[in-house]
């Protein structure tokens, strides 16, 4: 059976600005966002055939928190919903794989994360000291950091790319009004910093946020139907590689290029990419796993580096790529959504405009 | 169109504390058996998906993360679905539609808890509560629904009894208790009045797993497919003025969704025997009628009767269900497991003869979240 039997579009995008203390719960964040896509498409709670949300408990640290996100979603009536304990993202991938199977034309797709609450580089290392192991407090960042040494050590890169793509990615941010850190500051400035987590710097990471982003699927005529400029969703695939960074070579991303094989994203020309370069050095590996030439544009938002709603930010790459797709200033591109240490799992996601 | 998917593969480890085992040695013990009943190695499996309650039971955070190496699925997609108690139907389902989308032959879906590592009462009170739990959210409810239905009070004693009956003929329970009788039941401590300690479930550690295949695979299967006829799911509010929790809306619509996909019009007739999510023993009435098996008023009669034993005329909980087995994130695909057991003729001493249709069920949180599937020999039965 050939796949995707059916054409399914983006039709409507929503999110919060990425806020470093949002001062309200995370249903309200959502609410904005399912407010202000039923606004923009003309949609009732009921035509939301089937919606999906992905969040984290831990971040809030509650269990069951993502119980509390349905009162921004409406869940009366009783709704078709389900949830992933992951990014948006990954939300969109199973709502794409939903609308497939013919019976539903309609999804709403859900990102959210409060990182506020608590310390992320305390709580991430949950996912990197499985209990039966004493706790080794091996953190995101240190990790962030080791790649970025192997990426010098190969020759791949150096501490002044990674300046580049911090100083280009904060500037862009400037024009991106949902930015939580947008400042013009030249790769020279920015070199002089002291380190923080050797060979990062401070800026080399990115900010703590909270946030919420939203979209609308919708398949066939349905979408052709809601938007006059409906973004079609060609491709998407994800992809996961070993716990153990050890097993890994942490210069380069397998995952992340089988996804993108997988999605298409070679198939045509990109325009514009959002990727989630979470850390700078990222940006290095994930342009080579995407093969994507220094003329290809990306993260004109900023990316995470300038606002990082964790499990909000993989759909809001999608939703920046989107949006320009939507505006008429790119016609193909390419998101990107990770989840765990260094690059562990990745997703890629292709959109382009016109029929 | 959506294209046709099946059970071929079914793994459940034991459900004893496993101290001995590490999160990683329980989900391969599951995969693996799954993967070998489905007559494939892992290398066969194109996705997973990986189902659980919340991440704090056991302070791994995102475990999947961890898990991929231990599930083959390095260099695959891997999927994390978290909807409270119905997560193990929720995570059921959506290995199910990543079939019937066309994207994938072979999905292996896993489910797991390991409540020995955490405190279960702590977390399910959202951390906060002091330990009001399950059972203190319920037992109001569970006490409306006697007030309502005039239900005698050995019901919840009877279905404690059955339930714990039926474990006996399962090795995998977790619960074996074969000197259990209704005057043990009522006389064991009372937790949450009207529920007593034996008519609640317990705490337990495991995992399960099913191989879901496209029809084409599932034909080429070693063994008997259990053809998924229907899935659905509702959510609502679990909290708001006036809400009915007894007969909760979003139960009687998942229902009314599920009946109405497979062409069931009457669930009592039509279905031959069901494994549904009864973690206190007076959900058995409770979602017999709240699943519009029974009349409102009816469901206890049934269980009364004697008709949801095992040899009865609605068998319920062939398995031991949630009361002998409580694996949290797990319990829900185990019903819908136990389930495919069934209508695959594969359910050893419970097997209920000519199973041909049947449901497996789980609901979570403030009894909110519905997930429900329907199971069958054929591939499309008629009614």
């Amino acid at each position: 059976m050939a796949f995707p039997s059916r054409d399914v579009a983006i039709v409507a995008t929503s999110q919060t600005p990425s806020y470093r203390h949002f001062d309200g719960p995370e249903p309200v964040m959502i609410m904005r966002c399912v407010n202000d896509l039923l606004s923009k498409t003309g949609l009732e709670r009921k035509d939301l055939e089937f919606t999906i949300a992905g969040s984290c408990d831990y971040l809030s640290g509650l269990p069951f928190a993502f119980v509390q996100n349905i009162d921004g979603v409406g869940a009366w009536p009783p709704v078709y919903e389900s949830h992933v304990e992951m990014d948006g993202a990954w939300a969109l991938f199973e709502a794409w794989l939903r609308l497939q199977l013919g019976d539903i034309d309609v999804a709403l797709v859900i990102g959210s994360g409060k990182s506020s609450p608590g310390r992320p580089r305390e709580v991430f290392p949950l996912q990197t000291d499985p209990y039966v192991m004493a706790p080794l407090g091996l953190d995101p960042v240190s990790l962030a950091g080791i790649q970025a040494r192997c990426l010098i050590d190969a020759g791949k890169a150096t501490e002044r790319d990674f300046a580049s793509v911090v100083s280009r990615s904060r500037r862009d941010a400037m024009g991106n009004p949902n930015a939580q850190v947008a400042v013009d500051r030249s790769v020279d400035d920015l070199l002089g910093e002291p380190y923080y987590c050797e060979p990062l710097r401070r800026h080399d990471l990115p900010p703590i946020s909270d946030g919420a982003a939203a979209l609308v699927l919708a398949a066939g005529d349905r979408a052709r139907a809601l938007s006059s400029r409906p973004v079609w969703v060609t491709g998407m695939d994800h992809r996961i590689e070993s716990h153990h960074p050890g097993l890994r070579d942490l210069t380069t991303s397998p995952s992340t290029a089988l996804a993108a094989a997988e999605a298409g994203a070679g198939d045509g020309p990109v325009d514009v990419a959002e990727l989630s370069v979470t850390y700078s050095p990222e940006e290095v590996v994930l342009r080579e796993a995407l093969g994507l030439s220094d003329a290809v544009t990306v993260n004109p938002s900023g990316g995470p580096l300038a606002g990082h709603p964790v499990m909000a930010t993989g759909l809001v790459r999608v939703i920046e790529v989107a949006n320009r797709i939507m505006a008429g200033s790119a016609r193909r591109g390419v998101a990107h959504a990770s989840s765990g240490p260094a690059l562990q799992q990745n997703l890629v996601c292709v959109l382009q405009g016109g029929e | 169109m959506a294209r046709r998917s099946a059970v071929i593969g079914i793994g459940q480890t034991d459900y004893r504390k496993q101290l001995e085992l590490t999160l990683d040695g329980l989900v391969r013990w599951a995969a693996l058996e799954a993967v070998a009943d489905a007559g494939l190695t892992m290398a066969d499996i194109d996705a997973v998906v990986v189902g659980k309650a919340p991440d704090a039971l056991e302070g791994v955070m995102m475990p999947e993360l961890s898990l991929c190496d231990a599930l083959g699925a390095v260099g695959k997609p891997i999927h994390r679905v978290h909807t409270a108690g119905s997560v193990g139907a929720s995570t059921a389902i959506t290995g199910a539609t990543l079939v019937e989308s066309g994207r994938y032959e072979r999905v292996l879906v896993v489910c797991y808890e390991k409540q020995s590592e955490g405190n279960a009462t702590w977390a399910l009170s959202g951390g906060r509560s002091g330990g009001q739990g399950a059972g203190g959210t319920f037992a109001p409810w569970i006490r409306e629904y006697i007030r309502r239905s005039k239900a005698p009070e050995h019901i919840g004693w009877m279905v404690a009894v059955k339930d714990r009956l039926n474990a006996l003929k399962n090795p995998h329970a977790h619960l074996h208790l074969p000197d259990i009788t209704i005057d043990k039941v009522k006389e064991s401590p009372m937790l949450w009045d009207p529920l007593h300690f034996l008519e609640s479930c317990p705490s337990s550690d495991g995992a399960a797993a099913v191989v879901i295949a496209s029809e084409d695979v599932a034909r080429r299967a070693p063994h008997p497919p259990a053809w998924i006829i229907a899935h659905a799911k509702r959510t609502e509010f679990g909290s708001f003025p006036g809400r009915d929790t007894v007969r909760i809306q979003a139960g009687l619509d998942c229902a009314e969704a599920l009946y109405k996909k497979a062409g069931i019009t009457n669930p009592l007739e039509q279905i031959d025997c069901a494994e549904i999510y009864v973690p206190f023993s007076w959900y058995e009435p409770m979602w017999l009628e709240g699943h519009l098996i029974t009349p409102e008023g009816e469901g206890w009669k049934l269980t009364e009767a004697g008709d949801t034993e095992l040899a009865g005329r609605f068998p319920v909980n062939m398995s031991g269900g949630v009361l002998s087995s409580n694996a949290i994130g797990a319990s829900g695909l185990i019903r819908c497991l136990e389930a495919a057991n069934q209508v695959r003729g594969t359910a050893g001493d419970y097997q209920v003869d000519g199973a041909r249709v049947a449901l497996g069920h789980a609901y979570g949180g403030a009894a909110q979240y519905f997930a429900m599937w329907l199971v069958s020999s054929e591939i499309a039965p008629t009614f």
